[in-house]
């Protein structure tokens, strides 16, 4: 992989929608959107992975055939052997495609290969990252709580392409416990798939009626969709090569034409934000822990 | 079986020596900076009083575990390099690490050193905790809250190491290691900096009727006149999901394993630990001695009812996930 040249990647899509959408999603992903890298795999629940099954093949044939470059997420929480299945059966195609761990089972199977670290894996300084490269990790997508200093002093440090993510809600939390279950008084083992009814994730308020969080089965992510636009010459600049665009409702498409835009210095950053917003409507924004401050804190870059 | 092993938190000094006296086989600590998970105002140890520890526990047979269980900092990492220096000049009897790139400087710069695997490190499959056993010759993890008993008594036939799991106090309903909830509202998390939902980050806001816990400025959790008000941890706190408010996350419990210790031992755990390294000394030495009064019997085959009056949050327990209808 060229490290040098900055890329425009989808992440797995991390939201529970109909098999047929996910593969209609893909569909246009493929023959529309100008990104360069798409993860796909189900990465929160194992539950869900039944149903995107029968589908998996057309879709990854379709990407390649879009000239996209496929990278299989494995499953970010691995607790059980229905846990450990899914991720197995990730490894099994690592021989084909770049497989993106998740968990440390993951970067223990391929570990000798060369083989993608997700943002759920812990890479926080530059020992750790040494560690992953030595193993055969060529991208590493990083945590998105991490401060620009550190993801400079990480850059300068690499020898694998490293990613943040600059679009979309972000992946806070992951539990043994079903949030989407919970909040419909169901039992996780009887969850009727009840995730499937939002999006984008379960919008958590406070006591106050405020936005605050989003759920998604086991997952919590921020309500805010996290919004880098205005500093990825930054993040170019300090050495970042992978921009990652976490898939929404909202039309990907324009997104990832937006962000290439930008990444190619097409669109200033005020411009980028203005057509972002109107792109995300209901969206409220944020970029604070790129600040080093609260994550959900929205600076002028 | 195997008598279950019983480690304790240590705050400070004076609750390591309340733990050691009520019977604790282990303490654990951690240094006065961000290089543990409890970080807070007033707690932990310098060099001098975790020497002044080792030779009090070990005087009494009782081991000691340093925790250097964040994540270090890129471009700067001297603190958590110094803490794991100490450790082994220090001779604690074992290092509680989470950090990959830590475990590796461990087992390169003290390969006598005994190292354990913080729960921080959330490894939560047999493959992951024998990947670290391989890699970095951990020879304990400490199990994430995630696993039920029948998960653990499989995973401990998986693998070669010892494990540790959670018996009482504080539980988190997140995979822990994994978790930036505090840091999105207030800049200040777990794995950078040792803490969750700090206090500088919380007020209490008196509403006449009620009382407000908020954190970041968000709201928390309200309480009324006869409520009594809990800290404002993120994950116990009450939301609404389209639908009536409630504990969405988790409801302001504590862990109490206390009733199913002959199935911890009959499912190969080695040790029990206590989380508390906040709490005080008379708390540390109510739950010490309770709980070696029940491992003692657990060991006998019997079961005890222990008299934790008081010290449990919320005066609510659980025992999380290692029931299955938790999750």
């Amino acid at each position: 992989m060229d490290v040098t040249k900055p890329d425009l990647s989808l992440g797995a899509l991390l939201f529970n929608w109909p098999a047929a959408e996910v593969r209609d999603f893909y569909f246009r992903i493929a023959d529309e959107a100008d990104v360069d890298v798409v993860y796909f795999g189900e990465a929160v629940c194992a539950k869900r992975r039944p149903f995107i099954a029968p589908y998996f093949e057309e879709i990854i044939t379709r990407l390649q055939a879009g000239g996209k470059r496929v990278i299989l997420s494995s499953l970010q929480l691995v607790m059980d052997r229905k846990d450990m299945a899914a991720v197995a059966d990730m490894v099994a195609m690592a021989d084909d495609f770049l497989v993106e761990a998740n968990d440390m089972a993951a970067c223990s199977l391929l570990g000798g290969r060369t083989f993608a670290i997700g943002p759920s894996v812990n890479v926080y300084n530059e020992a750790t990252l040494r560690f992953f490269e030595k193993e055969g990790a060529v991208r590493v997508s990083l945590n998105a709580e991490l401060p620009e200093a550190s993801l400079r002093a990480l850059a300068a440090a690499a020898t694998a392409h490293l990613e943040v993510q600059v679009f979309g809600r972000i992946p806070l939390a992951i539990s043994a416990r079903c949030f989407h279950a919970r909040a419909h008084r169901l039992a996780k083992s009887g969850c009727q798939y009840v995730c499937e009814q939002d999006r984008d994730g379960l919008t958590v308020d406070t006591l106050d009626g405020q936005p605050f969080l989003a759920i998604n089965g086991l997952q919590t992510l921020s309500h805010r969709y996290l919004n880098l636009l205005g500093e990825m010459p930054k993040l170019q600049e300090i050495g970042i090569r992978g921009f990652r665009l976490s898939p929404h409702t909202a039309d990907m498409v324009q997104v990832a034409d937006l962000y290439r835009g930008r990444l190619d210095g097409r669109i200033g950053g005020q411009e980028a934000n203005a057509r972002l917003a109107a792109l995300v409507p209901a969206a409220a924004f944020a970029n604070g822990f790129f600040h080093d401050v609260a994550g959900l804190a929205e600076i002028s870059a | 079986m195997k008598k279950l092993e019983l480690v304790c938190p240590a705050g400070t000094p004076a609750a390591l020596r309340a733990a050691v006296d009520a019977g604790a086989d282990a303490v654990y600590m951690g240094f006065r900076d961000e290089t543990n998970a409890r970080n807070f105002p007033g707690l932990n140890f310098s060099r001098e009083e975790l020497a002044e520890g080792l030779d009090y526990a070990h005087a009494r047979g009782a081991m000691v575990f340093l925790a250097v269980n964040t994540y270090a900092r890129a471009g700067d990492d001297a603190a958590w390099r110094a803490a794991i220096r100490s450790a082994s000049e220090l001779k604690v009897d074992a290092l509680i690490l989470a950090d990959v790139g830590l475990l590796d400087h461990a087992r390169e710069t003290c390969p006598g050193l005994r190292l354990h695997l913080s729960v921080q490190a959330s490894a939560s499959n047999a493959e992951a905790i024998n990947f670290h056993a391989r890699r970095f010759g951990v020879q304990r993890v400490v199990l994430p809250r995630v696993l039920t008993v029948a998960d653990i008594a499989r995973l401990n036939k998986e693998i070669d190491i010892e494990t540790e799991v959670f018996a009482f106090g504080g539980m988190c309903p997140m995979a822990e290691g994994r978790c930036t909830l505090s840091s999105y509202v207030t800049g200040k998390s777990p794995n950078r900096n040792g803490v969750c939902s700090p206090a500088s980050h919380v007020d209490y806001v008196d509403e006449g009727a009620s009382l407000a816990s908020r954190l970041g400025g968000f709201t928390i959790n309200r309480f009324g006149a006869g409520e009594q008000a809990g800290y404002p941890t993120l994950c116990k706190g009450r939301f609404s999901a389209g639908s009536e408010a409630g504990y969405l996350f988790e409801e302001p419990t504590s862990l109490d394993t206390s009733a199913i210790l002959p199935e911890l031992m009959a499912a190969g755990v080695t040790a029990l630990k206590i989380e508390g390294r906040q709490r005080s000394k008379a708390y540390v030495k109510q739950v010490v001695s309770e709980f070696r009064r029940a491992i003692d019997a657990a060991a006998e085959g019997n079961r005890v009812a222990l008299d934790m009056k008081g010290l449990s949050e919320g005066q609510q327990n659980t025992t999380g996930a290692y029931a299955k209808k938790w999750m």
